[in-house]
C-alpha cells in the first residue's frame, strides 16, 4: 500500500507534519467532577473525572499521597470489527502508562489516601486513542479543580513509506513501519509516556519526538482554549442579555 | 476586602507574576518562576496573590461551618459525609447530647443532616466535627441543594450581602454551609425562587457586579 504520493502529501491529503483535526469540549457531563469530550480525526474519546475521593480497595491507599487512577476502555463498536467488552491485556497497558504519564503532572501529595479516578472511553478509534485520550483526560482533571503542574498533552509520530510523519491515521498506523505516541508536559518538556511499536533508526526516532513536541505546543493551546470557552460563552451569554 | 487586579482566569502551569506579591493560595514555585496549578481566577489580597480555584471539591479547613450528612454510625461516633475527599468524624462527646448508653441511632440515623463546625483537621487529615457552638444544630425539615464548594463566599458575598439580600427579599430560611450543602426553609415556590437564584450566582460566580445583579432580579420576581 502507497501512504505517501508523488506530491509528497499522505492518503488523507495531509503533509508530513500536519495534524488531524482537533476539536475539545470540556464539562459535557453533569454528574462527573471533571469531563471533557475529544475528537482528534477519528477518534472520539470522552473523559470523566472523580475525586480526590477515598481510595478503595482500602490496601490501594498510599498514606503520603493521592493514587491517579486511569481506565482506558474501548466501546465494543469503537472499532470496524466488534470488539470484546471489557478490559483486555491491550487496555489494561494503556490504562497503566496513561495513569502514570498523568501522575507526573499531579500534584498527589496534597490528597493522602485518595484516588483520583480517571474514565476514559473510547467510543471512535482510528489510530492514536491513547494520546487523544490523554489530551482530554488532562483538560477533564483541570476542569475537576485538581492541583496540577501543568495540561499532559499527548501527540504521536510514526514512520510511513520510509518517511517520519506526524499523527498516524488508522491506514497509516496499519501499513506503515513504526508508531511512536508520546506525552509531554509543555512547560518543561518533559516526557512522561513514549511507547513505540515498529522499527525506527535512533536518528528517526529523535526526529519524530521533535515533531511531536512541536506539535504538542498546539495541541496544548487548543486545550487552554477549550477550558476558557467554557467560562467565556457564559460571559458572552450575559453581554447578550445585557443588550436587549 | 478583595482587590482585583483584574478577573483573569488562569490555568494549571501558567506563569504568574508577582509583582511584589507574595506567594498565595494556588501558585507553586519551580526553579525561580511561579505558576498556577488550578484553572482559577487571579485575585490579590492583603499583600498575597492568590488563584481562586473555578471548580474543585470541598478541603475543610478549621472553623468552617458545613453541612454533613450521616452516612454510617461507629459505636461513639458518627461518620458523615461532608463532600470532601476525606469523611468527616462527629464524636457523641462533641454534641450537646449526652446520654452516653442510648443508642446514637436514635440521636442521628443515616440520612440525617447536621449544620457542623470542623473543630480539628488531624495529621493523617483525619476531620472531626463538633455541635458545641451557637447556631450548630440538627437540621430539620427544609429542602437541601448542592451548589460547587468553590462558589460559596461568592453566594455569601462580602460580608454576607449576597445571601442576607436573598433572605430578606425571599423571607427563605437559609443555612448555608462551606461545602456547598445549602439547606432552606420556606414555601415550595419561595424554596424554588431560591435555588435559581444560587444556581443563577454559581454559574456567573466568576464576573463581577453580581450582587446588584441578584438584587436586580430578586426584585424583578417578587
Amino acid at each position: 500500500m502507497k501512504l505517501i504520493n508523488e506530491e509528497g502529501l499522505r492518503i488523507d491529503g495531509r503533509k508530513f507534519n500536519e495534524l488531524r483535526p482537533i476539536r475539545i469540549e470540556v464539562g459535557v457531563l453533569n454528574r462527573a467532577d471533571g469531563s471533557a469530550y475529544i475528537e482528534w480525526g477519528g477518534n472520539k474519546v470522552l473523559v470523566a473525572v472523580y475525586g480526590p475521593r477515598e481510595a478503595f480497595p482500602k490496601h490501594t491507599q498510599n498514606p503520603s499521597r493521592a493514587i491517579v487512577n486511569a481506565r482506558y476502555n474501548m466501546a465494543a463498536f469503537s472499532v470496524d470489527e466488534r470488539k470484546r467488552p471489557g478490559p483486555d491485556r491491550r487496555a489494561v497497558e494503556i490504562s497503566k502508562v496513561i495513569g502514570e504519564a498523568l501522575e507526573c503532572a499531579v500534584f498527589t501529595e496534597q490528597f493522602p489516601r485518595t484516588s483520583i479516578d480517571v474514565y476514559i472511553e473510547v467510543l471512535q478509534a482510528d489510530a492514536g486513542t491513547r494520546i487523544a485520550g490523554i489530551t482530554a483526560a488532562s483538560v477533564a482533571l483541570v476542569d475537576a479543580g485538581i492541583p496540577m503542574k501543568d495540561m499532559v498533552v499527548g501527540c504521536a509520530a510514526g514512520k510511513i513509506d520510509g518517511k517520519v510523519v506526524l499523527d498516524l491515521n488508522k491506514e497509516e498506523d496499519n501499513f506503515g513501519q513504526a508508531d511512536l505516541p508520546m506525552a509531554i508536559i509543555p512547560r518543561t518538556q518533559e516526557i512522561v509516556l513514549l511507547q513505540m511499536d515498529g522499527n525506527m533508526t535512533r536518528d528517526e526516532l529523535e526526529q519524530a519526538v521533535e515533531l511531536s513536541k512541536k506539535a504538542a505546543m498546539y495541541i496544548s493551546d487548543l486545550q487552554k482554549e477549550a477550558l476558557l470557552a467554557k467560562y467565556k460563552s457564559q460571559e458572552q451569554e450575559k453581554e447578550g442579555e445585557r443588550g436587549e | 476586602m478583595y482587590l482585583d487586579i483584574e478577573r483573569k482566569i488562569v490555568l494549571p502551569g501558567e506563569e504568574i507574576s508577582l509583582e511584589g506579591m507574595k506567594q498565595g493560595n494556588g501558585i507553586y514555585h519551580d526553579s525561580g518562576k511561579f505558576y498556577s496549578y488550578q484553572m482559577g481566577v487571579l485575585q490579590t489580597y492583603n499583600s498575597y496573590a492568590n488563584v481562586i480555584p473555578l471548580s474543585g471539591k470541598y478541603y475543610p479547613v478549621r472553623n468552617d461551618r458545613i453541612i454533613g450528612k450521616v452516612i454510617d454510625i461507629a459505636p461513639s461516633f458518627w461518620i458523615m459525609d461532608i463532600r470532601g475527599p476525606y469523611p468527616g468524624f462527629l464524636h457523641i462527646n462533641d454534641t450537646p447530647w449526652k446520654n452516653l448508653d442510648q443508642d446514637l441511632n436514635k440521636i442521628l440515623g443515616v440520612g440525617d443532616t447536621v449544620f457542623a463546625k470542623v473543630n480539628e483537621i488531624t495529621e493523617s487529615r483525619q476531620i472531626w466535627l463538633s455541635l458545641k457552638d451557637a447556631g450548630l444544630r440538627k437540621l430539620e425539615g427544609g429542602h437541601i441543594i448542592m451548589v460547587q464548594p468553590t462558589k460559596v463566599s461568592r453566594i455569601i458575598g462580602k460580608g454576607g450581602s449576597m445571601v442576607n439580600t436573598i433572605k430578606e427579599v425571599t423571607g427563605v430560611k437559609i443555612q448555608l454551609g462551606q461545602n456547598g450543602v445549602v439547606w432552606l426553609d420556606g414555601s415550595a415556590e419561595k424554596v424554588m425562587k431560591v435555588r435559581n437564584i444560587l444556581k443563577f450566582i454559581e454559574k456567573e460566580a466568576h464576573t463581577s457586579g453580581l450582587t446588584d445583579r441578584v438584587k436586580k432580579i430578586l426584585e424583578e420576581n417578587r
